[in-house]
């Protein structure tokens, strides 16, 4: 169970109390008349699924009934932060430290199959490019 | 005056009310009673409740006007007038729980409307929705150990403080309005469960139900 802080309860309360809703900070066409097809289709159907960092978007389904944002290690589980709708992360996948405390694949490369863990470490590591 | 239609929810006539715990309670012939009981339980029937959103600020100004009580801004707070039979919550930054003796919510919400006039706010009346259960003795809060995965210890749970939490896998709202006493305020539909897990919980420290 994870103990996850409530921006707008500011304590931290059981993982039973929330539930996740999916990639935060979408944003909807802001002129939906000159949108294409494949943009309305990215904006509805598309998400991320990085291995790594990922911004997403909960709720604390059983307390305040509030949505908010939380920055999640899809690999290690580890919360880094949570933050209040409307708001921007302060930790992103760029973060150079960020990218070295996780070991792995981050959004833009690297390990293909995502889930599959490699035989070599090395190629787990950083590459310096 | 706003432009919502409002109506008295309770009915002035003599039909009999029947709280969510009328058979599982108040109907039984026997309830258990424990010779040196660890917890008390009984039943708060009928009690009017509402459940108020809005701008903290504005509310805070008709609360003030209408009930003679400040809005608790802080999150979890609870406070209650001197007599302790009316009380404010806070259940989230813009939704409190308001809850007055019952009858007297009918007249609270229209002058909780009147005074706040066009403002951006919502009151709904829940007092047929729910109900609020109390739960007293000096091994009630083993019973609430037992019950719910928040952290009910007095550093953590003072005097004064309420939150919305998961009771035996239902949604509850947990309020500690005095020292030796702690209120569950349940929804109808899930009544009987919480209050036959409580029977069940407190069986092992000695139970009485107060009708
Ligand atoms: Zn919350």
């Amino acid at each position: 169970m994870f103990y996850i802080l409530c921006p707008y309860c500011k304590e931290h309360r059981e993982e039973e109390e929330f539930h996740p809703r999916g990639q935060a900070h979408l944003m909807r066409p802001e002129d939906p008349d000159n949108t294409t097809d494949e943009e309305w289709g990215d904006y509805l159907f598309f998400r991320d699924n990085p291995r790594g960092i990922h911004h997403e978007m909960w709720v604390h389904s059983v307390g305040c009934r509030k949505f908010f944002n939380i920055t999640r290690n899809t690999v290690t589980y580890e919360i880094l932060e949570t933050y209040p709708m409307g708001e921007q992360p302060t930790i992103t996948a760029d973060d150079p430290s960020v990218r070295h405390e996780q070991g792995a694949q981050v959004a833009d490369g690297g390990w293909q199959t995502v889930g599959a863990r490699p035989e070599n470490t090395a190629l787990n590591e950083e590459t310096s490019s | 005056m706003s432009d919502v239609q409002e109506f008295q929810t309770r009915p002035t006539d003599t039909s009999k009310a029947e709280s969510p715990l009328e058979w599982s309670l108040h109907e039984q012939k026997s309830l258990p009673h424990a010779s040196n009981p660890g917890v008390t339980l009984s039943e708060k029937p009928f009690l009017g409740q509402l459940i108020v959103r809005g701008g903290a600020i504005v509310l805070d100004e008709a609360v003030r006007e209408v009930m003679d009580m400040a809005l608790p801004a802080k999150p979890h707070a609870l406070v209650s007038d001197d007599s302790g039979e009316r009380s404010i919550q806070w259940l989230s930054p813009d939704e409190w729980l308001v809850i007055v003796p019952g009858g007297e919510e009918f007249e609270l919400e229209q002058k909780l409307r009147k005074s706040l006039g066009q403002s951006h706010f919502s009151i709904v009346n829940v007092s047929g929705g729910q109900t609020v259960l109390s739960l007293k003795g000096n091994r009630a809060r083993e019973v609430l150990m037992k019950s719910i995965s928040y952290d009910v210890h007095p550093q953590a749970f003072p005097v004064g403080k309420g939150v919305s939490t998961v009771f035996a896998k239902a949604t509850i709202i947990l309020r500690r309005p005095e020292e030796n006493g702690w209120e569950l305020v349940i929804r109808r539909s899930f009544a009987d469960y919480c209050y036959r897990w409580l029977l069940d919980a407190s069986r092992e420290y000695g139970v009485s139900v107060v009708r």
